[in-house]
């Protein structure tokens, strides 16, 4: 294994509130510009996902890294109000072109706000900075190489969908793991030891390579990204393009059948 | 401490009584299911262990389980659905679905899952242990015991204690096959006659003082074949309610067939027997019981009264108006309550389905309604939340209504009842479940709902000849199998009628081969011959009923005579004329049968 710097995934509330003080940590706010406008945690700087995904080659992820004022030391939190699949998102694409960095806060922003924490309006002055990239392919999945290693036996491929959506179709040799399940009531991830025990119960454990995908663009299957990290698993790489290009390359397809699942549900 | 640890609770809330969980189990299931992914454990014992867990096969795959959670007399506390909702979330499909005998069950849980859902359980002190298998399954109890009007006592303590006592017993751990009580209030509420257990509360004056006891009614049962429960004799004291229970249950573990396993439930015993030689033999077994207890035996009945709390709010008088639809949903689904000013308010869903949402939401509208505090799950896929004080009712409904809760019809003929079907049973025929659904969709469209002749009728639709809807005490009951036209199949249902679950219990009579995709227009059909022939204050149950006796003296008399005025409905067009004939519920692929293994009988 390659020596990296040791970055817990998460990062709890007090840490975050002193590093803010010391005035020790770049905090992104990838909710809608409206929102952050509103109120947002204090110094926090906004990039809406939705700005992310209209390109996020990484020549213009570093344009907007550096706009930031993020180099290569930086330490970035980010954090949304969406179980913390958008900020995962966020982060891996950072940590893909080379910021070793990174974590998520442990919480949303509306638990944050429940909790009376510090919120501001205030647009922080940013001096832009120079980030070096240095791509880490190891951590991004391609329908191509999906497809040509999805059978090989220490692949777990992870479907973070909801029941539903996986029982009505996946990717061949996937299994189901909601993005629900990740989470407890007021925080994105599971306490490690209990993450721990529910992953080792599916068999997700050891030195195999696992790859997470989910409906369109690597938010739910990002956060997947991250629990599977907070438990020491080597090995991870998100498929970002996920199940809807898949689908668009019109590559196989699995299903449960014979059963009328949905006829379950209330919706 | 951490700030984030420091979310507040709510203080005010009532626990449940008892704990029924074990938190070990959980970890034990962990454990056996790698054993058994090993090959360590062989199919069939793990089979058993799992289903004595709760957790049931599901359709086509050794992968999913069914998680079901028993609700001990059906009662659920807040804190305890809103940990249901969150294991739906993760664990399930974001659904959970009331059962008809007061469980809620998780469907489509990865086997690998069942155990974080038992830990999950424990947490709020509930258990999925014995609620299959062969055991002692869920201790039912009429929702409305302890606030039934027509009540003599309230029999919930007894149920609880009942449910107690067998819970984990190694008396009931390997019985021929499943072993239902069920408690009632009264006559008319109860399901005492289709069950191997049923008791209704009664008292009698001894020497001036007030006796309680029950009237108990063995050997019932509804499936494959059904039978009508026995009274074991005119009174049973409280004190013999244990003995008896022991007894039978003794009786039935040691001459219950163990062997054909169609024929395992104590009501073959009981008919193969003859009554009177099984009432006999009972009545000796509980003098045994009573004669060699060394150590004495007893039910730990909690008889503590709850608490009755009507939950402060800030009221807003102001410009509160009620909402459209408030009448109709007040009649159709609230009972008033014995206590003076309150009520019972049952709340329908769709063949027992709600969103884990919903679950969230249900479990804020009990705090702040209901003053015991806690709701209770009913016979038909429902929910009850009982101690509502009449001036909070309009603002209940309004509260329900945002949530998508405030369907109508709960306790009238508009709330059909369907077993899960193929959307998760291996045993299923047929899509039982979406056509409950479609059923009270039209009979809402229609507001039928809101008709006095229907309310005491009931639809009760079963995927397969076993009875898991209780279509054989159904007004209007069907249960599904395969119809045939040359090489082509279509979803087809038995229907029978006139079935009831009263005082005058009696299985419904078979009526006519039914196509799925007639269900609706015949069942308008019988309403319509229903109201050309009723008499004035006559319901569509009495004329059915006295049809069925051959006491009815209009045109229609006779079974026969509907079964002939629904033939035409009954007719298969041809694939090229009507393809979605040929298609179930949910499906727009040819109907097939298909079918795996049972887990009944395991």
């Amino acid at each position: 294994m390659s020596q990296e710097k040791t970055i817990k995934t998460t990062t709890d509330i007090d840490s975050l509130r002193s590093e803010i003080r010391d005035k020790s940590v770049r905090v992104i706010d990838v909710r809608r510009e409206d929102d952050y406008k509103h109120s947002h945690i204090p110094t926090a700087v906004n990039l809406p996902l939705a700005n992310l995904l209209s390109d996020d080659s990484p020549e213009r992820v570093l344009k907007l890294v550096n706009a930031m004022g993020i180099d290569d030391e930086t330490r970035v939190v980010v954090y949304d109000d969406t179980f913390g699949a958008l900020a995962s998102r966020v982060a891996w694409t950072l940590e893909y072109i080379g910021h070793s960095g990174v974590s998520l806060l442990e919480t949303t922003f509306s638990n944050w706000k429940s909790l009376g924490l510090e919120n501001d309006n205030n647009i922080p002055e940013i001096q832009s900075k120079e980030h070096s990239i240095h791509l880490k392919p190891e951590i991004l999945a391609t329908s191509n190489y999906l497809e040509t290693s999805k059978d090989k036996p220490n692949i777990i491929l992870i479907d973070n969908r909801e029941r539903l959506n996986y029982l009505e179709q996946h990717i061949p040799g996937a299994i189901s793991l909601p993005y629900r399940t990740l989470a407890t009531p007021d925080k994105i991830l599971r306490p490690k030891e209990d993450m721990k025990r529910l992953l080792d119960n599916r068999g997700i454990s050891g030195n195999s390579e696992i790859i997470t995908y989910c409906g369109s663009v690597g938010t739910l299957s990002g956060l997947a990204y991250y629990a599977l990290k907070s438990v020491g698993l080597p090995n991870v790489k998100l498929y970002v393009r996920s199940f809807k290009e898949w689908k668009s390359l019109e590559k196989p397809i699995a299903k449960q059948q014979d059963a009328h699942y949905w006829d379950l549900s209330a919706e | 401490m951490k700030v984030s640890n420091l979310k507040q609770s709510h203080p005010d809330t009532p626990k449940p009584k008892i704990n029924w969980a074990r938190i070990e189990e959980a970890e034990d299931f962990a454990n056996t299911v790698k054993l058994f992914r090993q090959g360590k454990y062989d199919e069939d014992s793990f089979r058993r262990y799992r289903l004595q867990h709760g957790a049931y096969g599901t359709r086509m795959t050794n992968d999913y389980a069914m998680v079901r959670i028993k609700l001990p007399a059906g009662e659920v506390y807040p804190h305890q659905l809103e940990k249901i909702s969150q294991l739906s979330e993760q664990f399930s499909i974001g659904n959970a679905h009331f059962s008809t005998r007061e469980n809620i069950q998780l469907h489509w849980v990865i086997l690998e899952d069942v155990s974080e859902i038992l830990r999950g359980l424990a947490e709020v002190g509930l258990t999925s242990r014995e609620a299959c298998g062969n055991s002692v399954r869920n201790v039912m109890c009429s929702p409305l015991s302890g606030v039934c009007p027509d009540e003599e006592f309230d029999s919930t303590p007894y149920a609880l204690a009942t449910a107690r006592f067998f819970l984990r017993n190694p008396l009931s751990q390997n019985l021929p096959r499943k072993f239902k009580f069920n408690f009632t209030c009264c006559e008319k509420h109860g399901m005492v006659r289709m069950v191997d257990v049923g008791l209704i509360p009664q008292t009698r004056d001894l020497d001036g003082a007030i006796q309680k006891g029950f009237k108990i009614f063995l050997g019932g049962g509804l499936g494959n074949k059904s039978f009508v429960g026995y009274q074991l004799e005119e009174f049973t004291p409280e004190e013999d309610l244990l003995y008896t229970s022991i007894a039978v249950i003794r009786i039935f573990d040691r001459l219950g067939d163990r062997k054909n396993m169609a024929r395992n439930r104590m009501r073959y015993l009981v008919n193969d027997m003859g009554w009177e030689k099984f009432q006999n033999l009972v009545l000796k077994e509980r003098a045994i019981v009573r004669a060699t207890q060394s150590v004495i035996t007893r039910l730990d009945i909690d008889h503590t009264p709850s608490i009755i709390k009507r939950p402060i709010r800030i009221s807003d008088e102001s410009g509160s108006s009620i909402p459209d639809g408030y009448t109709r949903w007040l009649k159709t689904n609230t009972l008033k309550q014995k206590q003076a000013e309150y009520s019972s308010v049952f709340i329908t869903l769709e063949a027992g389905d709600i969103t884990s949402n919903q679950i969230t939401s249900l479990a804020a509208i009990i705090r702040e309604f209901s003053s015991e505090g806690h709701a209770r799950t009913g016979f038909l896929q429902n929910i009850a939340l009982r101690y509502v004080h009449k001036d909070d009712l309009p603002l209940l409904y309004s509260k329900l209504l945002t949530v998508g809760l405030a369907k109508s019809g709960a306790l009238t003929m508009a709330a059909p009842i369907g077993c899960s079907g193929t959307t998760s049973c291996n045993l299923a025929l047929t899509n039982s479940h979406r056509l409950a659904k479609e059923i009270q969709r039209k009979f809402l469209e229609l507001k039928l709902d809101q008709d006095d002749d229907l309310c005491d009728s009931s639809i009760k639709i079963s995927g397969c000849p076993n009875a898991c809807a209780q279509h054989g005490i159904a007004t209007i009951g069907f249960f599904g199998g395969g119809g045939r036209v040359g090489k082509e199949m279509y979803p087809n249902y038995q229907m029978s009628l006139g079935g009831r679950s009263d005082g005058e219990t009696i299985l419904g009579a078979t009526c006519h081969r039914i196509p799925a995709k007639r269900v609706i227009p015949v069942i308008l059909k019988i309403i319509e011959l229903f109201k050309q022939n009723k008499k004035s204050d006559d319901t569509l149950k009495d004329w059915i009923h006295r049809i069925i006796n051959g006491k009815e003296d209009s045109e229609i008399k006779s079974i026969l005579d509907i079964r002939k005025a629904l033939d035409l409905l009954t007719i298969p067009p041809t694939k090229e004329e009507d393809p979605d004939f040929y298609t179930d519920y949910g499906s727009d692929s040819s109907y097939h049968t298909k079918t795996g293994k049972g887990e009944c009988a395991a």
